[in-house]
């Protein structure tokens, strides 16, 4: 119910209040009418909720979030080679 | 990675490396905890999310969830949906309302029910889509039989908005739009009686995603300040989840009670102030508003303001409507298991005589009700 897909603005239509927005390939036609005076342009990436934009989507943050996963994943296998290492020296 | 992709946006966030890396994380931290932490998943969407990837596998034993009552569907009691069959019924009208709705059953059937017995009712993507259809049928009566949490209520304000500009005559609106920060209170407040006998067992939430995109992660802060309640608010993906837990746990295990955002892509503290101004002109709260397996919870259900009552399909046929209560099926223990008292498997009923095609409490009407993702997928739990 209240999940929202992420999805890509192709087309604005100030006049009518709607924006043509890509999701994943299948293009369709989202109301305006919760987004005010924001900033919105052509490429900016939105979440789109029954047939509303809902909020734009802050690419530094989702940016900073990716790299702290890859920084985790890193740490992570570095333990597992600690540990692989810690584990052939007890023997 | 400079340059943000749409895609990135899906696979980035479901990534099996992350949700492991993560696991593991999560794992050593919890070792550090002096005793075991409940943590409610307030939103139905993220009982979805934890039981679809099988994140309660990955967690240690003494991490576990309460699947709160986020489910907007899940939550519409026997009494309203009487409301919405009667209404359907009603000489030309025709209902409209989202899809999620279609199975739920009253005491008179559901609305498909309704619908095969001869009454116009339809099912739409958008509430925009009430324009096309008045537009299309001018001597009939269109009642929207609204649904949904903060996520959704500014659509039904800009519906009602376009409505009064554009001069519709034939739009009317049945409101059942419901808020959160009313629940988690009277989850953790133990109000009225029948929660009192009850132990409550929550320590943490993890905040809904669009609730909190639109009203902001401000109306959680009096949950760790007050009721010394950590929340974290979480994107819907497995890794927002998996991330989402993380932090919970390194609160415990720092001695923190705060509120903090993981889904920083999207939710800020303020949230969209368009859409609020919207809810604000056009909705109120109301006094009592009754959630199917909780009852009765103050302030936690909204209406439109007297001054739009024109539009107001309860007071337009508030002859045909009834008031009275209906009480929830005696067998059913959807309250315990909205308050985190029991798990579906529990109930009597669950996989018998109450399946997601047949449905006789909350948690199993909708995909996003706990019932129903243990239904769909708890074979994996056992």
């Amino acid at each position: 119910m209240c999940l929202s897909i992420p999805s890509k603005v192709v087309k604005i239509d100030k006049e009518n209040s709607i924006a043509t927005v890509d999701t994943m390939g299948v293009q369709r036609e989202a109301s305006l009418a919760l987004i005010g005076d924001e900033d919105l342009q052509i490429g900016d990436f939105v979440l789109l909720h029954i047939g509303f934009v809902m909020k734009k989507i802050d690419e530094q943050e989702a940016l900073e979030s990716l790299e702290i996963y890859r920084d985790i994943i890193d740490r992570m296998n570095e333990d597992d080679k600690r540990m692989a290492i810690l584990g052939e020296d007890s023997l | 990675m400079e340059q943000l992709e749409l895609k990135n946006l899906y696979d980035g966030f479901r990534d099996a490396p992350t949700i492991k890396a993560y696991a593991k994380l999560i794992e050593e931290d919890a070792k550090k905890l002096q005793s075991p932490i409940n943590i409610m998943e307030v939103c139905g969407g993220h009982t979805h999310t934890i039981m679809k990837y099988g994140l309660l596998q990955l967690l240690p034993k003494n991490i576990k969830f309460i699947h709160g009552p986020g489910c907007p569907v899940c939550i519409i009691p026997k009494e309203r949906i009487d409301h919405a069959y009667i209404l359907s019924m009603q000489e030309d009208v025709i209902l409209v309302t989202l899809g999620d709705m279609i199975k739920v059953p009253g005491s008179k059937g559901s609305l498909q029910d309704a619908r095969s017995r001869g009454a116009d009712v339809r099912f739409v993507y958008s509430p925009f889509d009430c324009l096309k259809i008045a537009r299309q049928n001018p001597t009939k009566k269109i009642i929207f039989f609204a649904i949904g949490f903060e996520t959704t209520t500014p659509m039904s304000a800009a519906l009602l908005e376009s409505v009064i500009k554009e001069g519709i005559c034939n739009i009317f609106f049945h409101i059942n739009h419901v808020r959160v920060p009313e629940v988690m209170r009277e989850l953790i407040k133990s109000r009225d009686i029948h929660v009192d006998s009850y132990n409550n067992k929550i320590d943490a939430f993890l905040g809904p995603s669009h609730v909190s995109v639109i009203s902001g992660s401000k109306i959680y802060e009096e949950f760790p300040r007050d009721y010394n309640r950590p929340v974290v608010v979480s994107g819907f993906e497995p890794v927002d989840v998996m991330q989402a837990i993380s932090m919970s746990v390194k609160q415990f295990i720092e001695g923190r009670c705060e509120l903090e955002t993981q889904y920083k892509r999207v939710v800020t503290y303020d949230g969209n102030l368009k859409a609020q101004e919207l809810m604000d002109t056009y909705f109120e709260q109301r006094e009592l508003f009754k959630w199917r397996g909780l009852g009765n919870i103050p302030k936690s259900g909204l209406k439109l303001k007297p001054e739009f009552e024109a539009y107001d399909a309860e007071v337009i046929y508030k002859d045909v409507l009834p008031l009275g209560e209906i009480e929830d099926h005696k067998l059913c223990i959807c309250g315990d298991i909205l308050r985190g008292m029991a798990n579906p498997p529990e109930c009597t009923l669950f996989g018998t005589a109450c399946k997601p095609s047949s449905p006789i409490g909350s948690c199993m009407v909708s995909s996003e009700g706990a019932c129903a993702a243990y239904y769909k997928y708890g074979n994996l739990i056992k």
